[in-house]
């Protein structure tokens, strides 16, 4: 695995086509970390020259400002601002939609302006410039729903590439009942990843794992770290781990482009 | 002057001085809320009016309840046109004034009101259906109970007085026509009542005919002021809020949550980024969020009297879904009471309700000892996962999110409370740039 940190480019005195931005999940969380790697190999199959931030960056402030705590998010968000300007860095690509939404909708009233795109996004344009191939059929015919994560799909209108994608795999995509804008949330945004359900009858990750779970569907795919923890519990609560499985789009798309 | 002229001039006057009264006392409820700097776009605002408004292109996500939906709303739009007639009619002393003038296109435009009557009939037998012996799931939630459906079936009630007003007002008089009465001009035939006047009027005698004419005719007129001094008490307040509901709907981006500029100035200055001047914290510790309706936007209180608490939102909110206390429907319909309750006592020029006796009562000097958060808990405000589906699902663009992250940052800024399992994440993002309290090694993944 080739990475190195925006640190390394500047003392180089070089700049990179893309900043990647990790996020804390795909820094620190083991699951995370695995998409965080999938992509980074993405990255080196394309002879991408990419950054990260390393130590220098900083969560984002999603959770904070959207638990109500503005002070906490603008510190984190502020310093972030401060780091990407530093690096007068323009590009910047993330495999967390909640990563994703902040910089590119919240850090612009802040003095930040960046062209943002998510992962998958960023891999699709790999495919249509011809920096990527898929190759060989590992998920042919399999068959798979896509869960759309709230801040890719409602928040940010991002419903067809995903989808392009994971049909680039030859595989038979289907659909939950509620999917694209009436896609069901995972559970975890607005900072209840953080927090336990409020008294209820029924997890939200149980009623959206039980809708996947009708589809027949082997492989839940996902865009998002916070929906593949709430999935992976769901499906491992309703002893379903054996049979069906929860993977990034990225996971999947690695093994078909090797 | 005769003296029905005479009593419809002044119960139309009155009737329309109170509707003014009440509407303009809506307007300065709304006008409670803070003001808010809107992008400027009106090219955007104008189309969403007229596609999501007008076309009730949003409706359409569900198609079953649009087209009957539709069909009252269309109806609505045109018998409003038959009203001007009313008014002509009732001030002049004429009858039916616009005929002779109109010819083909009146016999035109009365079938196409009573076509979309009888429309308008079907939708409002089935609503009623749908709502009492259906039981649509999102219609008969616990926050509907009492006055919300109560209130829903008035409306529909009204509506099916209003269609039979109609067809008795244009079925006698197409029976009177047919006697050769000269007040009756010849309207030529009317698509349903040139059959079914006949059917059920056909045989009484000339003044009962007359009579029934007339009582129709009232009916009418009274129907459409009686519903005009409901809206204001009402949820069915959306057939004029909807539009600059719409218009007025926020243009930027859904992901982005209104910035504090006073917070981040702050933290600016804290971090030395700019001079300490230029950061405008009072000395004072400022209140920070939404306690009371005075601290919401003023379009969050537009959205509360706009909305016509369909449920749509509810139906697709996941923490309501999976039996938490949250509805998005609810948390609209308290602020509109508070709203009204604050307004209320705010009219009511009480001393009681001053915070400071020696001045005048007015939104800035006032206290009830109650504020949002007596309509709702905290409970509710903590299962939102800012999905935004309760956005999405919207007809007319009402935004139930934003006042909830509003009592959020109330919650947390000034209060300091909030759930404590919070505190862990909001730590170490401060400390260590992360939500989890791990080391700062960010890179530990490449090697791992």
């Amino acid at each position: 695995m080739n990475v190195k940190t925006m640190a390394q480019y500047a003392a180089e005195g070089k700049s990179p086509e893309v900043v990647f931005w990790v996020g804390c999940a795909g820094s620190f969380d083991a699951r995370a970390q695995k998409v965080t790697k999938a992509f980074v190999n993405i990255l080196n199959k394309a002879e991408i020259e990419f950054a990260i931030l390393g130590n220098e960056e900083s969560c984002t402030g999603d959770p904070a400002r959207r638990a109500g705590n503005e002070f906490v998010f603008q510190m984190t968000a502020i310093q972030n601002v401060e780091t990407l300007n530093g690096y007068n860095i323009k590009n910047i690509v993330t495999a967390c939609p909640h990563c994703f939404n902040t910089l590119k909708n919240e850090y612009p009233a802040l003095g930040g302006d960046y062209n943002v795109v998510h992962h998958t996004q960023y891999i699709n344009q790999l495919f249509e410039s011809g920096k990527l191939q898929v190759e060989g059929g590992a998920f042919k015919g399999k068959k798979i729903t896509y869960h759309d994560s709230c801040y890719m799909g409602r928040v940010n209108g991002v419903y067809t590439v995903p989808r392009k994608l994971l049909q680039s795999l030859d595989i038979e995509l289907v659909e939950m009942k509620r999917c694209k804008t009436k896609g069901l949330c995972c559970g975890a945004g607005g900072a209840q990843m953080f927090k336990e359900d409020e008294p209820g009858d029924k997890r939200i990750n149980i009623e959206r794992v039980e809708e996947a779970l009708g589809t027949g569907a082997e492989i839940v795919a996902a865009n998002c770290p916070f929906c593949l923890t709430m999935l992976g519990d769901g499906i491992t609560a309703k002893d379903k781990q054996d049979a069906v499985s929860v993977y990034d789009i990225s996971e999947l798309i690695v093994q078909a482009i090797n | 002057m005769g003296l029905e002229q005479i009593a419809f001039i002044v119960i139309s006057l009155l009737a329309l001085g109170l509707a003014g009264r009440a509407f303009l006392k809506i307007k300065n409820t709304i006008a409670l809320g803070k003001e808010v700097a809107l992008e400027k776009n009106p090219a955007e605002r104008w189309k969403n009016t007229i596609l999501v408004a007008l076309g009730q292109k949003k409706m359409f996500k569900r198609w079953i309840p649009a087209i009957f939906h539709l069909f009252i709303y269309v109806a609505f739009l045109f018998t409003s046109l038959e009203l001007i007639e009313i008014f002509i009619d009732g001030f002049t002393g004429q009858h039916r004034a616009l005929a002779p003038m109109l010819g083909g296109f009146y016999t035109f435009i009365i079938s196409l009101i009573e076509i979309l009557s009888v429309l308008a009939l079907i939708a409002t037998v089935i609503f009623l259906w749908r709502r009492n012996l259906l039981k649509v799931p999102r219609l008969v939630k616990s926050e509907m109970d009492g006055w919300p459906t109560l209130d829903a079936n008035i409306i529909l009630i009204l509506e099916i007085f209003l269609v039979c007003a109609v067809f008795l007002m244009n079925g006698t008089d197409i029976v009177l026509q047919g006697l050769d009465d000269p007040h009756y001009v010849k309207t030529g035939n009317f698509a349903i009542t040139s059959w079914l006047g006949p059917m059920l009027f056909g045989g009484l005698d000339q003044s009962t005919l007359v009579v029934l004419e007339r009582v129709g005719w009232w009916m009418h007129i009274l129907t459409v002021f009686a519903f005009l001094n409901y809206l204001p008490i009402s949820k069915h307040l959306h057939i004029f809020l909807a539009f600059p509901n719409v218009y007025f709907s926020r243009l930027s981006s859904r992901g982005e949550i209104e910035n504090m500029p006073a917070i981040m100035n702050e933290v600016k200055s804290m971090m030395g980024l700019i001079p300490e001047t230029e950061a405008s914290m009072d000395e004072e510790l400022p209140e920070f969020g939404a306690k009371d309706i005075f601290d919401l936007n003023w379009t969050n209180i537009m959205n509360a009297y706009a909305c016509t608490e369909c449920g749509r939102c509810t139906d697709v909110c996941p923490a309501n879904s999976t039996g938490k206390k949250l509805s998005p429907r609810k948390i609209m319909m308290d602020i509109r009471d508070r709203a009204t309750e604050v307004k209320a006592n705010l009219e009511s020029n009480d001393d009681q309700y001053k915070l400071d006796a020696d001045k005048a009562l007015d939104s800035t000097n006032y206290t009830d000892g109650k504020s949002l958060f007596d309509y709702i808990s905290k409970e509710e405000i903590h299962a939102c996962t800012t999905c935004n589906a309760c956005v999405e699902a919207c007809p007319i663009m009402i935004n139930p999110l934003d006042p909830i992250l509003a009592l959020r940052r109330y919650e947390i800024l000034t209060e300091s409370a909030g759930p404590s399992e919070w505190l862990p994440m909001f730590t170490s993002v401060e400390n260590s740039g992360s939500v989890w309290q791990v080391p700062n090694t960010r890179e530990d993944w490449i090697t791992s």
